[in-house]
């Protein structure tokens, strides 16, 4: 620490830095971080990057902040950290592609290439400013949430319960004939209990989905409420996990924290790319397995849709089951033309509508095993068109 | 926050660095002496965890060497390596400890034949010889309490449920246990803590806040190369750098599963039983079945250029 002649000082001004990036350096990490240099050569800059990186961060995430942080605190140069937190850009629904956000017409063939080319190819790194609602859709989504839940579906879990019918349950009758004396006066059973399995949500929020990012979003809030595990990643030109952000209670807030960690609203699709991605850093590992996954996407696809193809087969080898909701499905005489869609359709347990409140009511019927009704998903759109 | 001068933060006692590492280079020289190669990182997040005293959270790419860590300190501290592997519904009794309730049954069976003889029998001194420690079954986290030193390996932290987590979290700050009918159970030393996960899921804040954290990356090819050699002396120096060489192809080449540390080592071990002296496109499509566990990853591997992969070894 070169610059600094006190090392504390140096040390909370590091901690500080760190808070801003995003790094959780509280109190507590802080003095484990000082306590440690005490075991380490505290001028070695080796020890303390280490010392830093092994008490200060938690979390793979953490790792390239922590870096930056490290390097704008003691490399030498000055803090050429950006700020960190931008302010959110008044930009609303109005910033997706016109002819993507409405693809009704989409019926020739020539229009379809169009609207494939709609799909923005610039990564706009842009933040909707979710306080843009307005009133009546607020309205409409508090009411929605209100009442909105998303069970998941029962599965045999590895715990047993106590049953008047099953397999003996050995140690509950010894301790019970213990209690009486050494008498085994009755049989106690058991069985498996029942949890719900994970549902991970993967929502796509490209320019052409924009006009349901919001609601899909809050859809998502409230499913996190329920018993069963949620994970929820948004797809944009990236991957990006919001589960953490989604745990507030108040939607708003959790919204808001949303918007501010998502990197890529209204930008491009890239499907198969971000499917592939979704798998090998998180789904592969054990997410995914045993897990019911819902991708909430148009399926327009700017890529190859053969790799959307590929991963979806991936995926469903996986997963329990794969349900996907397209908007679009709930338009009259819409077929799963687009590239993407049609690729990923032959892997996809359940193809359901998810543009209306009703569908997404539908669609969490589908999630806790009660079987599509696969008509069901048109019917309620047709009367929402 | 309390800072206390430099100096005096250094609790000597709670430290469980064996003799010799003075320094986190040390502590590697020592590991690498076992046949553990770890990095910087890794040696300095291994040394911190041992002088204060605090466990040590491990998360990386499958077979990196997460789990051999907690052997190689159980080697070097020559203390038994107690390992508890998680799983979905584990739960005290399978953790901590459990009662013996049919030893329990035949002991008040014994003791009320051996009454009838003898007359009217000693219903509280027999209660209370059901509940001693003989009665006790020792499951993983108990038996490290009791055995000082030791090395206790929770193996894929994130496969059990969150109410777990919490009941670890209790024992990891005390290093102690309360038995209702025994009494305290605390370490007179505490053990050596290595906790792994693949990260399935979220750990919790708390948990992760009482340990220090490990990303464990892919080795570089020196580091894999003398790996190698340190693990399978009878690995040649050309054979390890080709194999370390088509690992790090492997990797790059965007596979479904790519292969670790361990599956390296496998490759190794596969080459030398076929008596392979070196690894061209032939023993390497021979064996590839020791690296690559995915069809689509064996299609994708036998495109692979392997001889553009093996020229600059």
């Amino acid at each position: 620490m070169p610059k600094q002649p006190d090392p504390l000082l140096a040390i909370a001004g590091f901690a500080r830095v760190l808070r801003a990036a995003g790094v959780a350096a509280d109190a507590g990490r802080i003095a484990a971080f000082t306590a440690a240099l005490d075991w380490l050569d505290a001028s070695r800059s080796a020890d303390v990057y280490w010392a830093g990186r092994v008490t200060l961060c938690a979390d793979p995430d953490d790792l390239p902040r922590y870096d930056a942080a490290f390097a704008a605190v003691f490399g030498g140069e000055g803090i050429a950290m950006g700020p960190l937190r931008e302010p959110p850009e008044a930009l609303t629904v109005a910033l997706a592609p016109a002819a993507a956000a409405d693809p009704l017409p989409a019926a020739g063939d020539g229009s379809r290439q169009r609207l494939r080319a709609a799909a923005s190819t610039t990564e706009a790194l842009r933040k909707r400013d979710i306080a843009g609602l307005s009133a009546t859709e607020r309205a409409e989504l508090a009411r929605l949430l209100a009442t909105f839940t998303l069970p998941g579906e029962l599965r045999p879990s590895r715990r047993r319960r106590p049953a008047v019918r099953g397999p003996v349950d050995r140690r509950r009758t010894i301790r019970s004939a213990l209690e009486a004396g050494g008498e085994l006066a009755k049989l106690h059973h058991h069985r498996p209990s029942r949890r719900p399995r994970r549902i991970v949500l993967l929502i796509d929020i490209s320019g052409s989905m924009a006009p349901y990012a919001d609601a899909l979003l809050r859809f998502a809030h409230a499913a996190r409420r329920g018993s069963a595990p949620v994970e929820v990643f948004t797809l944009g030109t990236r991957l990006t996990r919001v589960t953490r952000e989604l745990s507030h209670r108040d939607p708003e807030v959790a919204l808001r924290a949303v918007a501010a960690a998502v990197p890529d609203w209204s930008g491009g699709t890239r499907l198969g790319v971000l499917v592939r991605a979704f798998l090998d850093v998180w789904g592969q590992r054990g997410l995914a397995r045993g897990a019911v996954v819902v991708l909430l996407s148009d399926g327009w696809e700017r890529d190859d849709p053969a790799l959307l193809g590929v991963q979806m087969a991936r995926l469903s080898r996986l997963a329990h089951r794969v349900v996907w909701a397209n908007p679009l499905r709930a338009r009259p005489g819409y077929q799963p033309l687009a590239a993407g869609m049609a690729a990923a359709l032959p892997h996809v347990d359940d193809f359901v509508a998810g543009h209306s409140a009703d569908a997404l009511v539908a669609l969490a019927q589908v999630v806790a095993g009660r079987r599509a009704q696969s008509a069901a998903g048109r019917q309620l759109g047709d009367v929402h068109a | 926050m309390v800072v206390r001068p430099a100096g005096r933060l250094r609790d000597v006692t709670s430290s469980l660095l064996p003799a010799g590492a003075t320094s986190p280079a040390a502590l590697a020289d020592l590991l690498g002496a076992g046949g553990y190669l770890a990095d910087d990182g890794l040696a300095a997040a291994a040394y911190l965890a041992l002088a204060m005293g605090r466990p040590l959270l491990l998360e990386g790419e499958a077979g990196t060497g997460k789990t051999a860590l907690a052997a190689a300190l159980a080697d070097l501290l020559e203390a038994p390596l107690i390992r508890l592997q998680c799983y979905e519904g584990i739960d005290a009794s399978m953790a901590l400890y459990d009662w013996d309730f049919p030893r329990q049954l035949l002991h008040l069976r014994a003791a009320e034949t051996a009454a009838g003889a003898a007359g009217t029998p000693d219903t509280a001194a027999l209660e209370g010889e059901l509940y001693t420690r003989r009665f006790l079954l020792a499951r993983p986290l108990l038996a490290a309490l009791e055995t000082s030193p030791s090395v206790l390996l929770i193996d894929e932290i994130d496969r059990a449920d969150d109410e777990f987590e919490a009941f670890l979290l209790e024992i990891l700050s005390e290093y102690a246990v309360s038995i209702p009918e025994l009494g305290t159970v605390r370490a007179a030393v505490p053990p050596v803590v290595v906790l792994t996960s693949n990260r399935t899921r979220e750990l919790h804040d708390a948990l992760k806040r009482r340990c220090f954290y490990h990303w464990l990356p892919h080795p570089s090819i020196e580091r894999e190369i003398a790996i190698l050699r340190a693990r399978l002396p009878q690995v040649t120096e050309r054979l390890a750098r080709q194999v370390a060489l088509a690992a790090a192809a492997l990797r790059s080449a965007g596979l479904l599963k790519p292969p670790g540390v361990a599956e390296t080592l496998d490759w190794a071990r596969a080459l030398l039983v076929l008596g392979a002296g070196e690894l061209d496109p032939e023993s390497a499509a021979a064996t590839l079945g020791a690296v690559l566990k995915y069809r689509e990853d064996q299609e994708r591997a036998s495109e692979l250029d392997w001889r553009a992969v093996l020229s600059s070894a």
